[in-house]
C-alpha cells in the first residue's frame, strides 16, 4: 500500500522508501551525491525507533551496518565511488559472511560502472546491482533490494547518481515495512540466524563469519578440519543460484521495426529515451532498451531483443564500460557502437554537457544513416 | 621511555607444584572445541581465557557476543561458545558499535591485536572509544604481527627485532611506540581504561580482574583493556624466556597498571 504522492528530491524519496522497507539501521559518511541521502535519514530515521550512525569514515559507516546486520536489523549504508571503493573489502567479505545489506551508490557520471558490477572487492563474489533511472522507480527498487538481500543473505546494490538524488519528482512512498512475504510485520522479524547472543554455553553458539557461517563441527568441513575451500564453494554455489533465481529486468520499446536499437541504463536512460522518442515521431526505425538490473545482467533479454535489427548503438557517461556487456549480450550477430563518451560539468559530479537530448539524437542518427 | 618496573616473574619453564589446568580445558561452558592451533608459549589463550571466564562469571555467556579481528586470536572464533562475529582487520569497534546499538541488551566485546587494532584499526577504536560506545574492547599486545609470521606494529618497542625491524626498530627509521591505552584514556567517552600481562601468574590474576571491571563498566561507556602477551615465534626468543623479555622489554615501555577508572571515581589519565 503506498501514501499519497507527494513532491520529493530523490535524496529524499530514497530515505523515505528506506525508512518505509523497515531499515532500522543506517550509517553513512558525507559525501556528493550521497550526502542528502545521508541527511534524509538522520532526519527520518530516529523518528520511526532506528539508528542513524554519522561514521567518520566510510570504512566504519559498512563496519557499522555489517555489526547491526549481523543481529538481524535491516541496514543499509552507502556512498558515491570513491568512498564506496572504501567499502569494497568489507562488501566482498560480508557477501561471503552472507549477511543482508542495502547499499546505495550515488555515483558522479556513469564512470563507475565496473566498480559497481565488478564488485571492486577481493575473491570471487556477485552481489546484485539494480539501476533505476528515475526516483518512482529507485523507490521501487529500494523494497525490491531488501527482499533480495534477505532472502538470498547478501549485500544489494542501488546505483544512482547526482541526477536521481537532486531531481525533485511526485512519487507515492509505500507505507510501511514491505517485507518479502509483503506483510507489514513479518519484515521486521530477526530472521533465525541473526546473533541475539543467547545461544552461547550451549555448545551450538552461533557464529557470523565471512571465513565460514558454520563451526567446524556443524558439517561443513566436519570435525577432522576446519576448510575453508569447502565454504567458499558453498558461498559460489549460492551465488550461482542467486544469479540464476533473480529474473533480469529490462525495459525496452519501439523493437518491433527497429533498425537501430540504442542501449542505455540508470538515469542518462531518460535522455536517451527522450531522443529515440523523437526520432521515432520523425519515422527513424529506432528502437530502444534499458538493462534495469545491471547484475544480473540481462544478456538472454537484450540477445532476444535486439533480435531483427541491422545495428546495436550503446550510449553511456564514461569511455566505454556497459557497451562490453551489450557486446557479450550480442555476441557478434550484429555490430555494436559505443556512442557515449565522457563528459561532465566542471564540478565533476553536476550534469553532463552530452547528456542532452539534441546531441543523443545527433549522435544516433550519425550511427542510424 | 619509562624506567623499568620491578615486576614479580613467575619462572615458567619448571613444572608447577600442583595440577596445572591446561588452557584447552578452558570453562566447558565457553569453548564447544577444544584444541586452538596458536604456538606453545603463546600469551593469547591465557589472555582468552580470563576473557570468557569473565563473561561466564558475570552471567553473560547467554547474553553476550563477541567481535574477532584478523590475527592469531582469529582461531578462537570459531573455538568460543560464545556467540561472534569474525570482523576485518581493524574494524571490530565498528562492527561492535553496530552489534551493540541494534542490541542494547547484549554485552559486546571484542578481541584485536596489536597489529589489527594500533595499526590497520587506529581510527576505529579512537572513535568508538570518544563516541562512549558501550563496547569492551581487547587488544592483545605482542608487539608484532605474529601471524604473518612477526613483523613490526604501532606497538613494537624500540630495539625490538622484528622480520622487518631485523636489526631493532630505530626510533629514526621506524617511529615510536604508540601507547594505545595511554591514547585512549584521554578520550572522554572511555570510561575504564587498563593495560595487563600474562607473563605471570600474579599478572594474569590482576588482568582477569581488568576485564571483569572492563566488561561491568561498558553499560557507563567505552571500556578497553591492552593485555600484554608473549609470542616467542614472533620475537625470536626461547619459548621459556618470552615471558621474561615480555616484562623487561615490552611491559617497561607499555606500563601495566588502571589509567582510568571513572566507575571507581579514578581517573588515573587526567
Ligand atoms: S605467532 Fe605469536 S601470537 Fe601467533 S600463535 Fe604463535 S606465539 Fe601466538
Amino acid at each position: 500500500m503506498s501514501g499519497p504522492a507527494r513532491l520529493l528530491a530523490g535524496s529524499e524519496a530514497l530515505a523515505a522508501a528506506m525508512v518505509a522497507a523497515g531499515c532500522r539501521f543506517f550509517a553513512g559518511y558525507p559525501m556528493t551525491p550521497f550526502t542528502e541521502v545521508l541527511e534524509s535519514m538522520a532526519a527520518r530515521l530516529p523518528e520511526a525507533g532506528g539508528i542513524c550512525m554519522n561514521a567518520e569514515s566510510e570504512l566504519e559507516a559498512i563496519g557499522m551496518c555489517w555489526g547491526a546486520a549481523a543481529t538481524g536489523t535491516r541496514a543499509a549504508t552507502g556512498s558515491t565511488g570513491q568512498g564506496l571503493a572504501l567499502m569494497q573489502e568489507s562488501l566482498a567479505e560480508m557477501t561471503l559472511a552472507r549477511l543482508p545489506l542495502v547499499v546505495l551508490n550515488m555515483a558522479r557520471g556513469q564512470g563507475d560502472y565496473f566498480q559497481t558490477t565488478r564488485g571492486g572487492g577481493h575473491g570471487d563474489y556477485r552481489l546484485p546491482v539494480l539501476a533505476p533511472s528515475d526516483v518512482p522507480e529507485a523507490v521501487a527498487h529500494i523494497s525490491l533490494a531488501f527482499e533480495w538481500a534477505e532472502a538470498w543473505r547478501t549485500p544489494v546494490m542501488v546505483l544512482g547518481d547526482y541526477y536521481l538524488a537532486h531531481t525533485h519528482q511526485s512519487v507515492a512512498i509505500p507505507q510501511g515495512p514491505q517485507g518479502p512475504e509483503g506483510t507489514s510485520q513479518g519484515a521486521l522479524a530477526r530472521p533465525g540466524w541473526a546473533l541475539n547472543g543467547s545461544s552461547g554455553g550451549t555448545g551450538r553458539a552461533k557464529l557470523v563469519s565471512p571465513l565460514g557461517t558454520a563451526k567446524q563441527r556443524d558439517g561443513l568441513g566436519g570435525q577432522a578440519g576446519y576448510d575453508l575451500a569447502v565454504h567458499y564453494r558453498a558461498c559460489a554455489e549460492r551465488t550461482e543460484a542467486m544469479l540464476h533465481a533473480i529474473p533480469p529486468r529490462v525495459e525496452s520499446m519501439f523493437l518491433d521495426d527497429a533498425e537501430l536499437v540504442v542501449v542505455g541504463y540508470g538515469t542518462p536512460a531518460k535522455y536517451l529515451r527522450a531522443a529515440v522518442r523523437e526520432l521515432r515521431s520523425t519515422g527513424a526505425r529506432i528502437g530502444f532498451v534499458r538493462p534495469v538490473t545491471l547484475v544480473p545482467f540481462p544478456y538472454a533479454e537484450i540477445a532476444r531483443r535486439v533480435r531483427g535489427a541491422r545495428a546495436v548503438a550503446v550510449y553511456e557517461n564514461n569511455t566505454g564500460q556497459a557497451v562490453q556487456d551489450v557486446r557479450l549480450a550480442v555476441n557478434g550477430a550484429l555490430p555494436v557502437e559505443f556512442i557515449g563518451g565522457l563528459s561532465m560539468d566542471p564540478s565533476g559530479f553536476g550534469i553532463a554537457p552530452d547528456l542532452d537530448v539534441r546531441v543523443l539524437r545527433e549522435r544516433i542518427t550519425e550511427v542510424a544513416t | 621511555m619509562t624506567g623499568r618496573k620491578a615486576l614479580p616473574i613467575v619462572p615458567t619453564d619448571e613444572p608447577p607444584a600442583c595440577g596445572a589446568k591446561l588452557v584447552h580445558d578452558f570453562t566447558p561452558a565457553l569453548v564447544d572445541i577444544g584444541a586452538h592451533q596458536l604456538c606453545p608459549g603463546c600469551g593469547e589463550p591465557v589472555a582468552m581465557r580470563a576473557i570468557v571466564e569473565a563473561v561466564a562469571e558475570l552471567g553473560r555467556t547467554a547474553s553476550c557476543v563477541a567481535v574477532f579481528g584478523i590475527g592469531c586470536s582469529t582461531a578462537f572464533s570459531n573455538n568460543l561458545d560464545i556467540e561472534v562475529v569474525q570482523a576485518l582487520h581493524g574494524r571490530a569497534p565498528s562492527v561492535a558499535t553496530g552489534v551493540k546499538r541494534s542490541r542494547p541488551d547484549l554485552a559486546v566485546l571484542t578481541v584485536q591485536g596489536d597489529g589489527d587494532m594500533a595499526d590497520e584499526g587506529l581510527q576505529e577504536v579512537l572513535h568508538a572509544a570518544a563516541r562512549g560506545e558501550r563496547i569492551t574492547c581487547f587488544m592483545l599486545n605482542n608487539g608484532v604481527f605474529g601471524e604473518t609470521g612477526g613483523h613490526m606494529t604501532a606497538t613494537t618497542v624500540l630495539g625490538q627485532r622484528t622480520k622487518n625491524t631485523l636489526e631493532g626498530r630505530d626510533s629514526t627509521r621506524h617511529g615510536h611506540p604508540i601507547r594505545l591505552a595511554n591514547l585512549l584514556a584521554q578520550l572522554e567517552g572511555a570510561v575504564y581504561v587498563a593495560r595487563g600481562a600474562v607473563d605471570t601468574a600474579v599478572n594474569v590474576h590482576r588482568t582477569k580482574r581488568m576485564v571483569l571491571r572492563a566488561l561491568r563498566a561498558q553499560e557507563l561507556g567505552f571500556t578497553f583493556v591492552e593485555i600484554l602477551t608473549m609470542c616467542p615465534t614472533g620475537w625470536f626468543v626461547e619459548t621459556t624466556q618470552a615471558p621474561i623479555y615480555l616484562a623487561e622489554h615490552h611491559a617497561a615501555v607499555h606500563s601495566m597498571g588502571v589509567l582510568k577508572d571513572l566507575e571507581g571515581g579514578k581517573d588515573v589519565a587526567q
